[in-house]
């Protein structure tokens, strides 16, 4: 048994060469995204904050195939140009936790002792406080909008990258090739950023992924309780907002921008988990 | 306290085989072995990693699920394991037949006390009362030589040394006066000093208990100091088969040989050790013919082309290869 | 009694933390915009006004003693006055507080009684159909905002067909189950996302390991193994991940009642950030972190209880 198992391996490392198809569907969905927040208007057919006061609360038709809000605006068009609003939050809001984690994490999870003694005490604090109440803190005292959001989820959020390659940095200057590296008289921080980092932020990449899908999350959140992009910016979040009193006469206001919601974070879990798999069948 | 129908018959297994659904294809991992283990003797079935032994011993036992199919004879008591509904085999395992794995730690439960881990064997498989549990776990543990018993039922795994959580899997494998102790490398995770207590413990145990034991090892030297008779598997079939004095000094077969040169001896003239030179083979793609004619220096062309049945060539042993006679006549390994 | 020296251990522990929290909380607030006293005047405020109430709210000593002072009096009880409703703070947080745990404690258990089941199937079919289609609708729910499915839950069974109440709160703890029940499915809608996520790779990983092997070759029934042997190893990784999940679920619960108007401490914790009640923030963070901990503690100690490995 322990031969035909352990073939199952090598048959799994043969598949490499092959991407997953989490990869592969998780790289369309974004892809598309992608495109759609580029040029937004290629694909709108309407102007996102048009008023047409003749076309109120319509219902989904061929000339407005998402209907039209309370304002006679078409969703459709709405749903598209949050695009770029809410593929801009995904990325901004991600990728200054992630330098900057990612950093930390490698000084904590290398130099030890005290360094890490501190840093799991600051880890401990931030994890026991509810994100969200935390983000709503720091944007109230700064001021709604999406610039401030930033912000604070940068004060906050670069904490679990941190967590994450500090992990894995203590565990490969464990291995031999780190006692290598010391023995030809490298410094510790070419050791750490040109040998050990590129193993140890596999994890921080990955969770990079899924951080973008919470972080659309975050936004959108934000955006309906009235801290995030303001109207009459087209995002999801505030789309939402904008529907949720007329649910039961004119359902569309609400409903199509959350799909897009759904299926945009799908689409970067999905991401993830491709990376994820792929990550460890290289491995 | 015996459990267990009289069986006075032994283990008879026939044609046993073992297939796994791999995406790589069907991987043969057990081939039409035959095995017998009579009351009271010690078997050893020895071979190299990937041998089939260890998943010979799951497809008596029933431990085989899918991927994997087995089909064949295995005879116990008058009843055809392999054939026999799950609930009944599952009152045989545990209570009649017992099995110990190779590396204690794992194979015991982190979480739960050592005594509990004995004692739902002798909830699941006898009608004794706590008190009469308790009673004979202290006995069991007693047995297989664990000091301060009393304490040590309360204690978790990771409070036992190497060899007294081998002991305390042998304890709890006992529980039930199993008649058929599968042994699935008992020794192999331990330090040699503990390896030989273990090993006198098996004896004294079979010994005491009138136990059979089908001992399976890729340690020729564990065979040679505990077992009546022996298999040599390869690639998922027995190659050769006899009693431990006749095989260990006239091998009938190439692997068999290759596999007792190998084995350093201390006090002798020191030479070049022989090794077996290549691989085993892949499960999923067995070479034509016999499975280990690209290893071997006696091999020729009919090697190549048939596949040797396991023939017997005289009282109680058997080899599969068509140049035994040569293999047996060349010049002595011990 | 490693367990018991396990748990005073814990618990002594816990006492740097809530110190640590209380001096933040402090720092905090202090370091927030404005100062009550113009909060509560207005901008019309005269300046002696302000003076006045800033000192009679001691905010006119030396910092230190200030702080002594904040904690002598959150030991005592008394955490202020909120500004905006005028009545003392610990009692607006024990009217709201509550609410939120009751809301916080359903969605926990239906979280549970979805998770477990299916990740158990998902884990035992595991790559056959049953096994993707669980993990798949589940993965779409965790894609949702919480928003967003309270919106549905609220249109769909409450307004549409007026199963379940919209919102608010009810009076009896029956009635109160029947108006929280919404909300609550709400939150387990994501909880149970990432618990089943989670238990189903433990179960994986638990199935396949030597122990329940060995527990089959022992010949114990079926369902022993699995609840003894599998589910108890299984849950060890997942109690961590439910004490680690705490924040998410207030902050989900946050959002929860501000969409079904449910008269919580999330609520208040908005409207209290909004309307710059300082004091009533002050003593929400405090009762918030501190809860928080015990949490910690608690799932810190069961945790011990399921492996006695970690009470060494």
């Amino acid at each position: 048994m322990s031969m035909a198992i352990e073939k199952m391996g090598t048959y799994a490392r043969f598949r490499q060469l092959a991407l997953p198809r989490t990869l592969i569907c998780g790289m369309v969905i974004i892809g598309v995204s992608l495109l759609i927040a580029f040029f937004p208007a290629l694909f709108a057919p309407y102007d996102p904050i048009a008023f047409d006061y003749k076309a109120l609360l319509k219902g989904p038709t061929l000339a407005h195939p998402f209907g039209t809000d309370s304002f006679g605006r078409d969703v459709l068009s709405r749903v598209i140009h949050a695009y770029t609003i809410d593929m801009q939050i995904a990325v901004f809001a991600t990728v200054g936790p992630f330098i900057f984690g990612t950093i930390v994490g490698a000084y904590v999870g290398y130099a030890g002792g005290l360094a890490e003694a501190t840093f799991g005490r600051v880890v401990d604090a931030v994890i026991t406080f509810p994100f969200l109440v935390l983000v709503i803190a720091i944007v109230s005292v700064l001021g709604p909008g999406l610039a401030n959001m930033y912000i604070a989820v940068g004060i906050v959020g670069w904490v679990f990258y941190a967590r994450l390659v500090a992990a894995e940095v203590k565990v490969q200057k464990r291995l031999d090739y780190a006692d290598a590296g010391r023995v030809m008289g490298y410094t510790p921080m070419r050791i750490v950023f040109r040998h050990l980092l590129p193993n140890a932020i596999t994890p921080a990449i990955v969770y990079w992924m899924t951080d973008m899908a919470l972080a659309i999350l975050l936004g959108s959140s934000l955006g309906y309780l009235g801290l995030g992009a303001q109207p009459p910016a087209a995002e999801w979040g505030v789309q939402i907002a904008d529907g949720k009193n007329f649910m039961s006469t004119a359902w569309w206001i609400s409903v199509f921008p959350g799909i897009a919601i759904v299926i945009t974070g799908l689409g970067f879990s999905l991401l993830g988990d491709g990376l994820a798999q792929l990550m460890r069948v290289r491995r | 306290m015996r459990v267990g129908i009289g069986t006075g018959l032994g283990l008879t297994v026939r044609g046993l085989t073992t297939l796994f659904d791999t995406p790589r294809g069907t991987a043969l991992a057990v081939a039409d072995v035959d095995l017998d283990v009579a009351p009271g003797e010690m078997v050893g079935l020895v071979g190299e990693s990937g041998s089939g032994k260890s998943v010979t011993l799951r497809s008596i036992m029933g431990l085989v699920q899918t991927p994997g199919h087995v089909t064949g004879r295995v005879e116990w008591g008058g009843r055809d394991l392999v054939a026999m509904p799950s609930e009944e085999l599952r009152r045989i395992r545990g209570s009649e037949i017992a099995m110990i794995f190779q590396e204690p730690m794992t194979a015991l439960n982190p979480v739960l006390p050592v005594g509990l881990q004995l004692e739902e064997n002798l909830v699941a498989h006898t009608r004794l009362n706590a008190r009469e549990r308790r009673a004979r776990a202290l006995e069991l543990m007693t047995i297989v030589g664990i000091p301060a018993a009393e304490r040590r039922l309360n204690e978790f795994p990771h409070q036992f040394s190497g060899g007294m959580r081998q002991r305390a899997m042998i304890a709890i494998a006992l529980a039930c006066s199993p008649k058929l102790l599968l042994a699935d490398e008992p020794t192999t995770a331990l330090d040699v000093t503990i390896q030989d207590q273990i090993l006198k413990l098996l004896l004294d145990l079979r010994d005491r208990l009138a136990m059979s034991v089908l001992l399976v090892t890729h340690d020729l030297g564990v065979i040679a100091g505990t077992c009546d008779r022996m298999a040599v598997m390869y690639a998922g079939r027995i190659v050769e088969m006899g009693s431990v004095v006749d095989v260990f000094s006239q091998p009938h077969h190439p692997y068999t040989r290759g596999l007792l040169g190998s084995v350093p001896r201390a006090g002798a003239v020191r030479t070049m050790l022989s090794s077996i030179e290549g691989t085993p083979p892949s499960l999923t793609h067995l070479p034509a013919g016999c499975a280990f004619h690209p290893r071997c220096s006696f091999a020729t062309e009919i090697c190549r082309q048939e596949r040797p049945p396991l023939t017997s060539i005289g009282h109680e042993r058997k080899a599969a290869c068509f140049h035994h006679d040569r293999v047996a006549a060349a010049e002595a390994i011990l | 009694m490693p367990l018991f020296s396990f748990v005073l251990r814990r618990i002594l522990q816990m006492i740097p933390t809530v110190v640590f929290i209380l001096v933040v909380t402090f720092v905090l607030v202090r370091l927030l915009p404005g100062d009550p006293a113009s909060a509560m005047l207005g901008d019309r405020a005269i300046d002696a006004d302000v003076e006045r109430i800033n000192a009679s709210l001691g905010l006119d000593k030396p910092i230190p003693i200030q702080f002594l002072y904040f904690v002598k009096n959150v030991f005592t009880g008394d955490l202020g006055t909120s500004i905006a409703l005028k009545l003392p703070v610990t009692t607006i947080i024990m009217q709201r507080l509550p609410v939120t745990l009751m809301l916080t404690l359903m969605a926990a258990l239906l979280a549970l009684i979805l998770a477990v089941p299916l990740a158990f199937l998902a884990a035992l079919k595991r790559e056959q159909t049953a096994d993707a289609v669980i993990r798949g609708t589940f993965q779409v729910g965790l894609s949702m905002p919480v928003f967003y499915v309270g919106i549905l839950m609220l249109t769909v069974f409450g307004a549409t067909l007026k199963w379940f109440p919209v919102g608010g709160y009810g009076d009896t703890f029956g009635d109160r189950l029947y108006h929280l029940f919404l909300p609550a499915l709400t939150l387990a809608f994501s909880f149970s996302a990432v618990l089943m996520r989670n238990l189903r790779s433990s179960v994986i990983g638990v199935i396949n390991a030597e122990y329940v092997d060995f527990a089959r070759a022992k010949g114990l029934r079926p369902r022993t193994i699995m609840i003894r042997h599998v589910l108890r190893n299984a849950l060890i990784s997942t109690v961590t991940l439910f004490g680690l999940q705490i924040g998410t679920l207030f902050g989900g619960a946050v959002i929860t009642e501000t969409v079904f108007a449910v008269p919580g401490a999330g609520r208040l914790m908005i409207d209290s950030i909004y309307g710059r009640d300082y004091p009533v923030l002050q003593g929400l963070t405090i009762a918030l972190a501190v809860l928080v901990s015990l949490t910690f503690l608690a799932t810190d100690i069961f945790q011990a209880w399921l492996d006695p490995r970690i009470a060494r």
